[in-house]
């Protein structure tokens, strides 16, 4: 008969003791001071008083913040929706190939992984600027075009104006769905991997077409798949702050950008704590929202 | 375009090198800590900017002195004073810029300089004996200088119908380089340099001023197509844009590079922001003495020519500057015309509150 771990309290608590030590020290502990901080006041360049003041949160909650959170919410919350729009067919497709293909597409998803994220984004302005490797094939297509219509006795198109693609909300949007798209797949790959073919198969028999079975079967299924998928997202998208700053234009400031430079040039912590744990307690509202979505799929299976 | 050129980027404040020396900086504080149970021989930890030294300068003192320097790398000096803000982990010799001189001495960060043990400082040039920020210079010796302005493409800002856009009215008040524009995204140096194209000083600007420059970057900012992180001259390199806030030293050494004579920087008419670097001995420094020689050793003739050499910046050091050739000490990127010079003045350290003033300003423009 398999054991319970509640039948072996020693054991368990062997196991568990260096992992919740570690997180107490490294974790609950420096975030406990910073959280200390968001009631402090500055008394000078380097020393902090905990007064337990409010008012680096009324601070926080001024209209230019809160417009500067709205703005990341909608810059995260796009990034999440593109993620899984591209991200489903993918992770849908790596689900259904063969054992063999399925470790190599699984590693070219992790790939990136591996390599520095400010070499990635280095590399994307490499490939977006303007005498960058988009606007040359771009250029390169436009030149023979206009090649061509010269030879059939057309009007030749003009100059080439290279695209800007770079320093604009849609760069800092195509930055973070590139750095993001593998937290989407793989979450969302697991559970269409371990769904139940048959269902799927009955809903063939049945008379659905594949859209109808993908959109009335399989997406209830992977639904926590998916909520666990726009979660992993959506969070460290909200908290970007390298590839707003390097890839961004003069409107493309996150809340992450803000509370950096609190930290940073003005030398405020009292109040880039505060900020902080804004974004922190709307990171506990999403993970509740998200566990409602898994004990409503729970009940319903 | 040149790919070498983009990914070059020898500035002392480049984002690529934040990286690298983050880094290094993590190696570091592991070899502090062993050199401290160790407690072996004499070691002088310096704090430094990237390529910031010459190349075999550490290797000359500890030749001359037997003593061996280690050296790590920061990029900011907000990065600088985060690190030694909760206590000096270890450092002997840090390199702050001018307002930062004055933040650390008055939050107590820095040691008193004995001025006996520098008898080098004899070879500053008579303006850099003494200076505003460190008043008798209790805490600082001075180690380069340099100065904002306006980096540019000479062809298209040629093409534009201005061949020296020789005032900050191109940068911050013009829609005439629009998005071929660039700007620092430095809080205090772009309100300030906003400050000195109205005419007033840098240093204590009233609100009203404020308020119409905060309006000004506003009506500016659709102009602009970004706020750079201190890579201006890879943005010029790399013809995303045709003009920018700069430091000189930054362009001296673009064009110095293959293909740089494309590119000219001036400092405008209406005068600029300067700053400087300093040579500190922060608190609680494990070897002061030999703190005090390695700092009495970079001002030595020989050894600041060779440092010079390298970095290209400008150098308070009158010794040093008549070693130096004709082609450095009337480059006049490097040394900027005395008419403007004479119109430029140093930040001063207004208090953090001060700080955290602009910073709100930025963040407003930047929101806006």
């Amino acid at each position: 008969m398999e054991q319970s771990w509640k039948q072996a309290k020693t054991a368990f608590a062997a196991v568990a003791a260096p992992p919740v030590f570690w997180l107490l020290l490294f974790f609950v502990v420096p975030l406990a001071v910073i959280w200390a901080y968001t009631f402090g006041e500055n008394t000078g360049p380097i020393t902090i008083d905990f007064t337990g003041t409010f008012a680096n949160y009324a601070r926080a909650l001024e209209p230019l913040y809160l417009g500067i959170f709205a703005k990341s919410l909608v810059i995260a919350g796009l990034t999440t929706a593109l993620c899984l729009v591209v991200g489903f067919p993918v992770a849908l497709a790596i689900a259904f190939s063969s054992p063999r293909a399925k470790a190599w597409l699984l590693l070219l998803i992790m790939l990136p992984f591996w390599t520095n994220l400010l070499i990635r984004t280095f590399a994307l302005i490499a490939v977006l600027r303007e005498q960058g490797y988009v606007n040359f094939t771009l250029e390169w297509l436009w030149n023979n075009a206009s090649g061509f219509m010269t030879l059939i006795g057309l009007q030749p198109l003009g100059e080439y104006e290279p695209l800007t693609l770079l320093y604009n909300n849609t760069a800092v949007v195509i930055g973070l769905v590139y750095v993001h798209l593998p937290f989407m797949v793989l979450p969302l790959y697991s559970a269409l991997d371990r769904m139940d073919r048959s269902l799927m198969e009955a809903s063939l028999d049945l008379g659905a077409g594949h859209l109808r079975t993908i959109w009335s079967v399989v997406v209830p299924l992977a639904a926590p798949g998916i909520a666990s998928g726009v979660l992993i997202t959506f969070i460290p998208a909200l908290g970007a702050y390298l590839t707003p700053d390097l890839l961004g234009g003069t409107d493309s400031q996150m809340i992450a950008n803000v509370i950096e430079r609190q930290f940073k040039r003005a030398n405020d912590w009292p109040f880039g704590a505060a900020l902080s744990f804004l974004l922190m307690y709307l990171t506990f509202i999403a993970i509740a929202l998200q566990a409602l979505v898994q004990r409503r799929a729970d009940r319903r299976g | 375009m040149s790919k070498a050129k983009f990914l070059k980027g020898a500035s002392r404040r480049s984002l690529l090198q934040q990286f690298g020396a983050a880094a290094i900086g993590v190696s570091f504080a592991g070899g502090l800590s062993a050199c401290g149970r160790g407690g072996g021989g004499r070691t002088v930890n310096f704090y430094n900017w990237d390529t910031y030294i010459g190349p075999t300068t550490l290797d000359d003192f500890r030749e001359a002195t037997g003593v061996p320097v280690n050296m790590s790398l920061f990029a900011t000096n907000d990065e600088l004073f985060a690190r030694l803000r909760a206590g000096n982990p270890g450092y002997d010799v840090i390199v702050p810029s001018n307002e930062f001189v004055t933040r650390m001495s008055e939050a107590g960060m820095l040691q008193e300089l004995d001025h006996s043990k520098i008898p080098n400082m004899a070879n500053l040039l008579p303006e850099f004996q003494d200076a505003s920020f460190d008043p008798g210079r209790r805490y600082s010796m001075p180690y380069t200088w340099l100065v904002l302005g306006i980096g540019y493409n000479k062809e298209a800002v040629a093409a534009k119908g201005v061949p020296t856009p020789n005032s900050w009215r191109y940068l911050f008040d013009s829609p005439i380089f629009s998005q071929r524009l660039s700007l620092l995204s430095e809080s205090a140096d772009l309100i300030r340099l906003c400050a000195k194209y109205q005419g007033i000083s840098l240093n204590g600007i009233p609100d009203s001023n404020l308020a119409t420059i905060e309006q000004m970057l506003i009506r500016q900012k659709p102009h602009l197509k970004q706020f750079h992180q201190d890579n201006g001259q890879d943005l010029l390199a790399a013809g995303e844009v045709d003009i920018v806030l700069e430091y000189n030293g930054d362009m001296a050494q673009l064009m110095s590079a293959e293909g740089g004579d494309r590119f000219d920087f001036l400092v405008p008419q209406e005068g600029t922001l300067i700053n400087s670097d300093c040579l500190c001995i922060p608190t609680g420094a494990p070897n002061p003495d030999d703190a005090h020689a390695f700092i009495n050793y970079l001002l030595d003739p020989e050894a600041g020519k060779k440092i010079t050499e390298e970095i290209q910046f400008p150098t308070p050091n009158r010794a040093v500057r008549d070693l130096m050739p004709e082609s450095y000490r009337t480059n006049t990127v490097i040394f900027p015309p005395a008419d403007v010079m004479a119109k430029s003045e140093y930040g001063e350290f207004e208090g953090d509150e001060r700080a955290r003033l602009y910073e709100e300003i930025f963040t407003r423009i930047s929101a806006a």
